[in-house]
């Protein structure tokens, strides 16, 4: 416990304020590495997402391989990409995109597929292009399920910036790596502190957002209370 | 290649090394993991301070999955009692990140258990314990496998993590490979990582094919709602 405490008087500390290895310095490091690679990743997958999403084609490839993306190790790929490239910051954004594809992938895909397939077809039979649907249809109903796959990956992201700083890519793992050579465990525990803090204010914001942007009419149809849940021939209607 | 070759002892002694870190967690984690997801799933349904904590009980595991990998098994020995450099810490570190994805998961498996058939099961009779074991944990068990397979997974790959503080893993051909400038070394490690992990989950699917053979039957006569909270379990 003692521990703990010595860990959060660090955290607070004003001396480890300021300067390049201050906490502050090293957190918006944290924040705009993290934000890049999410960003890069939404780039590369919504749209992949989507168009698995809204064809139904390159499932079969697409699943099983963001699920074996899964399975690699990102600690290997880091180093792996920095032996390549260098150390410094470009092999932490190769690597933590690859990590932050797949959550998102799902999101975008899973998101189209989870809408009622009828409601697709009322939107066609109305006369939609499908351009329209994509637009006005999925991509809103969608959404939720999308902030979803960007809110995991966004906490791995954060959670696994801090080995970005073992090839020299800054962050908060500054922290952790100083206080493991140096035996300076108030160090190592602060750091991750801090880390922990950005990892649940990434959560609030996107379970937020999550809550945001489920459209009205959906939201207004959905019971609050489970034990409310519509019976069925209302469902059949709807 | 040559260095596969020349060092194939070293890579297999490392691979059982990593096999006896990783699999603990896998299976520690889903036993401890589905009573407190049923628990938490029962809590919602209470009033008061129970639903609360059934809430506090699932953002207490969302909390757990925020905490960074590498500086856990670090802050873990001054906590359990163990030396820095010891495999447990990193046993432990997993098994409680398995916990944290596995709960969720089964709160929300047992929560898509059509009301109707749990109230049908208690109407023609099963008590609370035998409902639990033959009706909503069968209906649960495609999504408990499917929470697996992902613990199973990010618990192989994360296992690597342990060797930046020096405990033996695949993850060594990293942090080994890094300082020597060999890049086969860190090519073979991520090679043999990866194709555990599809391994194990090849295994679980089989596995969940020979013990669960309704999944396949009646997955096509499953609802949109059934579907989508399916979904959603696996997604988040």
């Amino acid at each position: 416990m003692n521990l703990l405490l010595d860990a959060i008087r660090w955290v607070f500390d004003p001396a480890n304020y300021g300067g390049p290895n201050g906490i502050d310095t090293r957190s918006g490091e944290h924040l705009a590495l993290s934000g890049l690679v999410l960003l890069i990743a939404v780039v590369i997958a919504v749209p992949f997402g989507y168009f698995i999403g809204h064809t139904g084609h390159g499932r079969g490839i697409i699943v099983p391989l963001s699920g074996g993306v899964r399975a690699l190790p990102t600690l290997g790929l880091l180093i792996l990409v920095a032996l390549n490239v260098g150390i410094g910051v470009v092999a932490p954004v190769v690597a933590l995109v690859v990590l932050a594809i797949p959550s998102i992938l799902a999101g975008a895909y899973s998101g189209f597929e989870a809408i009622d397939r009828r409601v697709i077809d009322a939107a066609r039979a109305v006369g939609m292009t499908e351009w329209q649907i994509l637009i006005r249809v999925e991509i809103p109903l969608g959404l939720p399920l999308l902030i979803g796959g960007l809110r995991s990956a966004s906490l791995q992201v954060i959670a696994t910036a801090t080995l970005a700083d073992y090839v020299s890519g800054g962050g908060l793992g500054h922290f952790l790596f100083l206080g493991l050579q140096t035996n300076n465990y108030p160090e190592m525990l602060g750091g991750s502190i801090v880390v922990i803090v950005l990892a649940l204010a990434s959560e609030g914001l996107f379970g937020l957002l999550q809550r945001l942007v489920v459209p009205a009419g959906v939201a207004a149809r959905q019971p609050k209370d489970v034990r409310l849940r519509p019976v069925r021939s209302q469902t059949a209607l709807g | 290649m040559n260095w596969i070759a020349n060092n194939l002892d070293q890579v297999g002694q490392l691979t059982l090394a990593h096999l006896a870190i990783a699999l603990p967690p896998i299976v520690l984690s889903f036993v401890i993991s589905v009573p407190i997801g049923w628990l938490a799933n029962r809590l919602r349904w209470s009033r008061g301070i129970l639903r609360w904590s059934s809430g506090a009980l699932l953002t207490l595991c969302v909390l757990l999955y925020a905490i960074p990998s590498f500086p856990l098994f670090v802050a873990l020995p001054s906590l359990i009692g163990t030396g820095l450099r010891d495999p447990v810490n990193v046993v432990v570190g997993l098994t409680l990140y398995g916990i944290a994805l596995m709960v969720r998961t089964s709160a929300d498996g047992l929560a898509a258990v059509d009301p109707d058939v749990r109230e049908s099961a208690t109407a023609v009779g099963f008590s609370g314990w035998s409902r639990f074991w033959r009706v909503e944990l069968p209906l649960s068990a495609p999504v408990l496998l499917a929470g697996l397979r992902v613990v199973a997974v990010s618990t192989v790959s994360l296992t690597t993590v342990g060797a930046v503080l020096g405990i033996s893993s695949l993850g060594t051909l990293f942090t080994d490979g890094f300082q020597r400038n060999i890049p086969a070394e860190i090519a073979t490690g991520i090679v043999v990582t990866m194709a555990i992990a599809l391994i194990i989950d090849a295994i679980l699917v089989l596995v969940g094919r020979l013990l669960l053979p309704w999944v396949r039957a009646t997955s096509r006569a499953g609802g949109p709602r059934t579907s989508r909270s399916v979904k959603q379990a696996v997604v988040t």
